[in-house]
């Protein structure tokens, strides 16, 4: 078992946002988050990468108490890319990414060749090499992304909490960064907006309702059209779609007629 | 064409993709040494460099033999005794404040953060002036000046930060404002100190408070400020890849690798040390940790492995020179150095403004 959480809770001045959070990562898998807005997926994802300390509830990475890791050793074992403030100063695309090998550096290390040559590596892995020099402000949103990912990837850990990695990216970026994302091969959970994203990626998915788990398993057993309707309130049609072979769904607004 | 190919080599060596940072470090300080002399030689009395030079070199160890006293005692007294310990002094307080903006900078994650902007030198003013004046914390020897500065100076910072966190980040609009706010209060604190001050001496040092001046520098003065810069430019360069990654946010810091509690302690201590000695010695001197970091981040970049040296030999460059134009303007009389960087300092932080809030 990768990552076990056990009856996780959370609150916020008093305000309960996460009860009794139970969820499991096998090594390898890929597992996605989904729920309404203000369900508690983001919530959860930073009580996971302890940028919020859970009320109650027990965090085990590779059977390991997570909160007794040291922070470098934590850093070494997950890698997040999270919804990202606005960086205040531009930086290099390439000084960007060697963040991502922060956590082997001691007190007084340089950038060894070594991690330049990692560096290198991240960034050819999303055809990036030719962008190592230019400023990060000056790239588009879905490059933006790509180097985040590619920072990740810098920092060599077999486990990545991805906080809807696609946000605000047009369907293109979407599937290409996701498709990165896929290939890197390593155990994931990652919060996804959009239920046919969700459903073509995923291995198994979690489904959040007011800061509990409203349902877990296979996207099939869980995209079914009561569930959909019993967590969005929405109706919707799910097939199984004749080239993917994956679940997608159509949403059916109450304004459109159908026959 | 030649002027062309110069202007390339220049390109060469200041870019901000590639910038190559020993021909930078050693050309500063070789601006930074001629500064100093070239500062020293200026005045409501003139000396040539060459004597500044050789005053200077008659003083260092095994060479003072070799130079020859071809000068007077007067100009002697004014090279060794008033002018050098002042140019030193504006050295030191140029790096410091820049680096304290640059320490500022990274807690608060903005480019407007500066020790005048957001009362901390208004503080560190307000709680010397306390000390000064009524021996409040002269239990403390010597450095109970520097200290109660310090203090004052820590305080400001801890108060800006917490008023202006929201959920766990800054707030620009509440970081700007509780900064005026505090600054207004603390300098009203100082104001009343002074106006209620035991004796006469305190309508003087008020000036020297809310102006800054490096005059009347002493030898003595330069001492603790910088040890200072020296501890907190080590403590700063070692954690220089904490500094990158804090910009890009707490929680990305963290997952980084880096203890960010710890780090903002470690920001909030520097930054009023230094700040704290360094206002101790020159009183409120405006915008230079504003002006000079941003600069250096155009010329290099924002990496502060390099932004550190390249800031502090700027700022120091630039302070000295702006005490050599507060001693001429209008000499002999002199005009305090902190009303000059803020006549230049106030117009860059209105136009660094706009351009934040037009992004």
């Amino acid at each position: 078992m990768k990552l076990q959480v056990e009856n996780l809770s959370f609150a916020y001045d008093h305000k309960p946002i996460l009860e009794d959070i139970s969820l499991n990562v096998t090594k390898g898998e890929f597992i996605g988050l989904i729920g309404p807005n203000g369900s508690g997926k983001s919530t959860i994802l930073k009580n996971l990468y302890r940028a919020l300390k859970p009320d109650s509830g027990e965090v085990k990475l590779d059977g390991r108490n997570l909160f007794r890791l040291s922070h470098k050793q934590a850093a070494t074992q997950i890698g997040v890319v999270s919804q990202e403030d606005v960086l205040p100063f531009d930086f290099k695309v390439e000084e960007i990414v060697a963040m991502g090998r922060s956590p082997y550096k001691k007190i007084f290390d340089g950038d060894s060749q070594k991690d330049k040559e990692i560096v290198r590596n991240a960034l050819a892995c999303l055809g990036m090499e030719d962008m190592a020099k230019r400023e990060f402000l000056h790239l588009s949103g879905g490059e933006k992304q790509r180097v985040l990912i590619a920072r990740v990837i810098a920092q060599e850990t077999d486990f990545l909490i991805l906080d809807e990695p696609t946000n605000h990216l047009d369907i293109g970026y979407q599937l290409q960064i996701f498709d990165f994302v896929k290939h890197l091969n390593a155990t994931v959970l990652t919060a996804i907006h959009d239920l046919n994203i969700a459903a073509l990626y995923c291995d198994r998915i979690y489904v959040l309702k007011n800061g509990r788990i409203f349902k877990t398993g296979t996207p099939e057993e869980v995209l079914t059209p009561e569930i959909i309707s019993d967590v969005y309130g929405i109706e919707a049609d799910v097939r199984t779609h004749p080239i993917t072979n994956k679940i997608t769904i159509t949403f059916l607004p109450h304004s459109i007629n159908y026959n | 064409m030649r002027k062309s190919d110069s202007l390339k080599g220049i390109r060469k060596v200041f870019n901000r993709d590639d910038p190559q940072m020993p021909i930078i470090i050693v050309l500063l300080i070789i601006v930074a040494v001629l500064s100093i002399i070239l500062a020293i030689g200026l005045g409501p009395v003139s000396i040539a460099p060459g004597t500044v030079a050789q005053i200077i070199g008659s003083r260092i160890p095994f060479i003072e033999n070799d130079i020859l006293p071809t000068w007077t005692n007067v100009e002697e007294n004014i090279v060794w005794g008033l002018r050098f310990p002042r140019v030193l002094l504006g050295m030191i307080v140029g790096a410091s404040l820049s680096m304290t903006g640059v320490a500022m900078q990274a807690l608060v994650r903005n480019h407007l953060a500066d020790p005048f902007i957001l009362g901390v030198s208004s503080g560190a003013a307000a709680t010397a002036t306390l000390g000064m004046l009524f021996g409040v914390f002269s239990f403390l020897g010597v450095y109970s000046l520097s200290i109660s500065a310090f203090l004052g100076a820590a305080i400001t910072i801890i108060l800006v930060y917490t008023i202006s966190r929201v959920r766990g980040r800054i707030n620009i609009t509440q970081l700007l404002l509780s900064g005026v706010a505090l600054s207004m209060i603390m300098d009203a604190i100082t104001r009343i100190i002074t106006l209620s001050a035991p004796n006469a001496l305190g309508l003087h040092n008020v000036t020297f408070w809310l102006s800054g001046s490096l005059a009347g520098t002493k030898w003595g003065y330069l001492t603790l400020p910088f040890v200072v810069i020296i501890i907190c430019m080590v403590i700063l360069l070692v954690n220089h890849r904490a500094l990158n990654a804090l910009l890009m946010g707490d929680e990305t810091a963290g997952t980084l690798g880096f203890n960010v509690g710890r780090l903002q302690k470690i920001l909030v201590l520097v930054s009023s040390l230094m700040a704290g000695t360094t206002i101790a010695v020159s009183g409120t001197i405006g915008f230079i940790g504003l002006m000079v970091p941003h600069f250096t981040r155009l010329l290099i970049g924002s990496d502060h492995k390099r932004v550190l040296p390249v800031c502090a030999l700027i700022g120091g460059i630039l302070v000295v020179w702006v005490d050599v134009a507060a001693r001429l303007v209008i000499a002999p009389e002199e005009l305090p150095l902190g009303i000059l960087t803020a006549i230049f300092g106030g117009p860059i932080f209105i136009w660094l403004l706009k351009r934040n809030t037009g992004k």
